[in-house]
């Protein structure tokens, strides 16, 4: 409600490259009294893409859900924008850091244009969302979905569902964006769509971190590569260094081998049959 | 905006639809069926409201009925009837008709926030036994004689007892930020057991005259309708109904589910249990007048939402609307179809509203793939 808000809020300035944006310091998580994450340290600054890769359980979606405030941590910290996470508002964070979740589901038949509006609701509370017409028809059209705006969405398939809710996410024009598995129920096409369009807002200057399980997408796309194993992380450095045959074969508990595309030299990574 | 990324597939791009200036602004035809159907609401309850005044067995004729409501308000038109008609009219008639129209309103709003909060169509105050738990706590007042707030007491048990079955349900039924309808529903039928044993309970202890009044608690009636009672029902229907199109933007953004709503911005537990207390105020105010109306919260937002699409900002002051013009309508049946007999009012939203109840929870198995 824009009337209650007596005290304007800001939106968050433009970030310069290397600033660092989200930032775990020492973070542990524990469900069930089973500790999940083990004093990680993470920090993503403007302008980057960074990887989160890891075999079933490692703790890659607990880790982004620490660092997004959806999981209570049992220790360390998460400073966002500076800040720890719990003395932001939920709108001042809002309007810092987007969120896709990896499961999307939306109640009732609300019509693709509907969904990627909702994204603008931080806004509302800053100018009245003045720009937001203009910004849902540019990250409809950026992801593919602008020709089925007034579709509904339990009409569409799952790859379409997937790109409106990054549209959604894309409208809401955070300098932070988390991803967690965007790619999962993609089409070869779609997966660049998407990988593109993160590569792009990072060179935009906004902080990407982004959950993939296939590690050549990773590799392709991303900055710096992060792999956990157990809830610690492993490795943290860009994908020529940490795509690593010995390193990756113990985390993943499986043969692997790294090879050079023919053309680009591009590190391939494939298990060994 | 320039880089188109690839050809694409062509069956997923009918025609080419660039950043023409016909898509900025959303389609005129969406604001203009909403329009309309708010319009279209709002004829049919004047209409039917005057029918009402005029249906029963002293005959009235509606331009009558029309002749003394512009009297009443200062308006000379037309010849108003003669005093025994304008009793009936004002004294019996039209307290009635007002109660209805504040029930059906409640009811109908109170449907559209119960299923915005729990992201769930099938949330509605009668299914998960808030109705039921309202009316256990009126009757209770009833039997045992007690009035500690005078004539505010049955509203005042109705609410706590409404208050206190929707916490339960919700606290029982939520699991990782869903409702889990099979958890709801079956909530629902233990509370509507036990209340239904308690009832049945206090139905044997009681006296003839508390016999009547339970009867009429359970099977759900406008009969009882005086003016006194629409001035307590009045400011708690009114008040509620005014209030729920504030949470219409926050009702939109929990349909993504509970973290996608608060990566936005919504404080979700905090306007969960507003919107919930908004509800039981809406739902205890109209039990505590006309006992158990079911189903007319289930149904009405469903219809609506065929008509004018799932936002809330049109969904909640129009299901409060649709519910206030169908309810008149189904309580003019109620009192006329039968006539001189009448068919209490809660048996025949039941009967028309089971069926549909059971249509759509085949229609949710069915797109969920069944509940294992």
């Amino acid at each position: 409600m824009a009337l209650r808000s007596a005290r304007r809020l800001g939106a968050p300035g433009r970030a310069s490259v290397g600033e660092v944006l989200v930032a775990a310091r020492g973070v542990g998580v524990e469900l069930g009294g089973q500790p999940i994450l083990d004093s990680v340290d993470l920090s993503v600054a403007a302008g980057e893409v960074v990887a989160l890769v890891g075999p079933n359980g490692a703790g890659k979606s607990t880790l982004l859900g620490a660092l997004t405030g959806d999981v209570a941590l049992a220790a360390g910290a998460v400073l966002v924008c500076g800040r720890a996470l719990g003395e932001w508002s939920g709108v001042e964070l809002a309007l810092r850091r987007s969120v896709l979740p990896q499961q999307v589901t939306v109640t009732f038949p609300f019509s693709v244009r509907d969904v990627v509006e909702m994204g603008r609701a931080p806004w509302v509370h800053v100018d009245g969302d003045a720009r937001g017409g203009e910004v849902v028809e540019r990250v409809m059209v950026e992801c593919d979905v602008a020709s089925m705006a007034e579709r509904q969405l339990p009409t569409l398939s799952g790859g379409e569902r997937a790109r409106v809710a990054l549209a959604r996410v894309l409208a809401q024009e955070a300098p932070i964006l988390f991803l967690d598995e965007p790619t999962a129920a993609l089409d070869l096409h779609h997966q660049e769509l998407v990988l593109g369009l993160a590569r792009a807002r990072a060179s935009a200057g906004v902080a990407v971190v982004v959950v993939l399980h296939d590690l050549a997408l990773a590799g392709a796309h991303a900055d710096r590569i992060v792999v956990l194993s157990h809830g610690r992380v492993v490795a943290d450095g860009p994908p020529a260094e940490v795509l690593d045959e010995d390193l990756l074969s113990a985390v993943y508990q499986h043969p692997i081998e790294v090879v050079p595309h023919p053309r680009t030299a591009a590190p391939l990574v494939m298990p060994r049959r | 905006m320039l880089s188109k990324v690839g050809p694409g597939p062509d069956v997923e791009r009918p025609v080419d639809v660039g950043p023409g200036p016909a898509l900025v602004a959303r389609p005129p035809t969406h604001w203009a069926r909403s329009g309309a159907l708010l319009v279209v609401l709002a004829i049919a309850l004047v209409v039917l409201v005057v029918a009402a005044g005029a249906s029963g067995a002293f005959q009235l004729s509606p331009g009558e009925v029309l002749a003394s409501i512009l009297h009443r308000i200062g308006l000379d038109w037309g010849t108003p009837p003669d005093a025994l008609g304008e009793d009936v009219l004002w004294e019996i008639r039209f307290p009635r008709v007002a109660l209805t129209v504040l029930v059906g309103g409640s009811l109908g709003c109170a449907g559209a926030l119960m299923q915005g909060t729990f992201s769930n169509p099938l949330a509605e105050p009668g299914i998960i036994g808030v109705s039921s738990g309202a009316a256990l706590g009126a009757v209770l007042i009833i039997v045992s004689g007690l009035a500690p707030f005078g004539t505010w007491s049955i509203t005042a048990a109705a609410f706590v007892g409404g208050v206190t079955t929707v916490f339960v349900v919700y606290s029982a039924s939520r699991q990782n930020g869903r409702t889990e309808v099979i958890t709801m529903v079956l909530t629902g039928i233990a509370l509507n057991a036990l209340t239904g044993a308690v009832l049945g309970l206090l139905t044997y202890f009681s006296d003839d005259s508390q016999l009547r009044s339970i009867t009429f608690w359970s099977l759900g009636s406008m009969a009882q309708a005086t003016w006194p009672k629409v001035a307590v029902v009045a400011p708690l229907a009114i008040g509620g109904m005014l209030l729920a199109p504030t949470f219409s933007r926050r009702l939109d953004l929990l349909a993504l589910g509970d973290r996608p709503a608060r990566h936005l911005g919504v404080d979700v537990e905090r306007t969960r249990r507003l919107v919930l207390l908004l509800v039981a105020v809406l739902t205890a105010s109209a039990v505590a007048v006309s006992g158990q109306v079911l189903f007319v919260g289930l149904v009405i937002p469903h219809l609506v939402r065929m008509a004018a699409g799932p936002g809330h900002r049109i969904l909640v002051p129009a299901s409060g609307l649709a519910g206030a013009t169908i309810l008149v309508g189904a309580d003019l049946a109620a009192r006329t179809v039968a006539a001189p007999a009448e068919i209490p009012l809660g048996v025949l939203t039941a009967l028309v509203g089971s069926p549909f109840f059971f249509w759509q929870l085949r229609r949710m198995r069915s797109r969920q793939g069944g509940w294992a």
